[in-house]
């Protein structure tokens, strides 16, 4: 009779191996799927609006096609960024002090660095075609690449090494200071002179004046992109909760090995 | 569509940027499932 114990991958039997090799392994779960698939298609439909079904811009021309990306990466950064903070004052403040807490915030900023990267370089591009460079030191795109720079040091403040308790409470400090470049990004062009225009449609003293399926691309945009950021996370932080299991695994069975080596 | 090469390559370069990350989540999620126990997948 077998007497293993159940559970552990090294110790089972082969019939729980079999069972467990069926079972889907990884960090997706049914409701992923589905969402990854809403999400495709959503992005496909996107790219129909903003290449081809949308009108090109009075002014711009077809250029104003890049905004479809380029709007609502920004626009998802700022939201992952503030997520960040949300949760790491939620962590500092909590009496148990969480550590999924940390992992959502440290998932939530890395995911903000990717948009924020993307809104650089679209940017850019649009940039060249209708100002005639890549980059100029102008408030809206100083700040910005500000923005990028002191989360990409966030990112690497997290692995600076020490407890998982050290790292979510050096984290958590740096992401509530951080977050306060965000109004002072997206108020820069009202606060100095800049190249960059002023905010089309979230500015209350603009009159909004986008075509109608210009707008619904932009919001539609703006949607997609949120979707893509969930389902971002839920996979990032399930990743980083297997990365802290794992190393805390490696942890204990390194010490009972200096346990066993003393005796 | 006119500067259709730079319009095109800032799509390509916001969708396949995500992609990519997404796909080295995935599979960084794959590679280290295959070492946790079904108390540290509680998703599953």
């Amino acid at each position: 009779m077998n007497s293993s114990p159940v559970g552990h991958p090294d110790t089972a039997t082969a019939g729980q191996l079999d069972a467990r090799s069926v079972r889907h392994r990884g960090t997706g779960t049914v409701a992923t799927r589905r969402l990854g698939v809403i999400v495709i298609l959503m992005m496909i439909l996107l790219a129909g609006l903003g290449l081809v079904f949308s009108a090109e811009d009075v002014v711009q021309g077809s250029t104003v096609r890049i905004m479809y990306v380029h709007v609502p990466t920004i626009w998802v950064a700022y939201m992952a960024f503030a997520l960040t903070a949300v949760c790491s004052a939620t962590y500092l403040s909590g009496r148990q002090r969480s550590l999924a807490w940390d992992r959502v915030a440290g998932a939530s900023a890395e995911i903000g660095v990717l948009f924020v990267a993307i809104s650089l370089v679209t940017g850019s591009l649009w940039g060249r075609l209708t100002w005639g460079t890549y980059w100029v030191w102008d408030a809206r795109l100083t700040t910005t690449l500000f923005l990028f720079i002191t989360y990409v040091g966030y990112l690497a403040v997290r692995r600076l090494g020490g407890t998982h308790r050290q790292r979510a409470r050096r984290s958590a400090v740096m992401a509530l200071l951080a977050v306060l470049e965000i109004p002072l990004v997206h108020f820069s062009v009202e606060l100095w002179r800049s190249l960059h225009q002023e905010a089309s449609v979230a500015n209350p003293n603009a009159r909004v004046e986008l075509d109608g399926l210009m707008l619904f691309s932009l919001f539609f945009g703006l949607v997609t992109f949120t979707l893509v950021f969930v389902w971002l996370l839920l996979h990032r932080q399930r990743v980083l909760a297997l990365e802290d299991a794992v190393s805390s695994r490696g942890l204990d069975v390194a010490i009972e090995q200096r346990r066993s080596e003393a005796i | 569509m006119e500067h259709a090469s730079f319009i095109l390559l800032s799509w390509a370069l916001s969708l396949g940027g995500t992609a990519l990350y997404a796909w080295w989540v995935v599979r960084r999620g794959s590679q280290l499932s295959e070492h946790a126990t079904d108390e540290e997948m509680p998703w599953t």
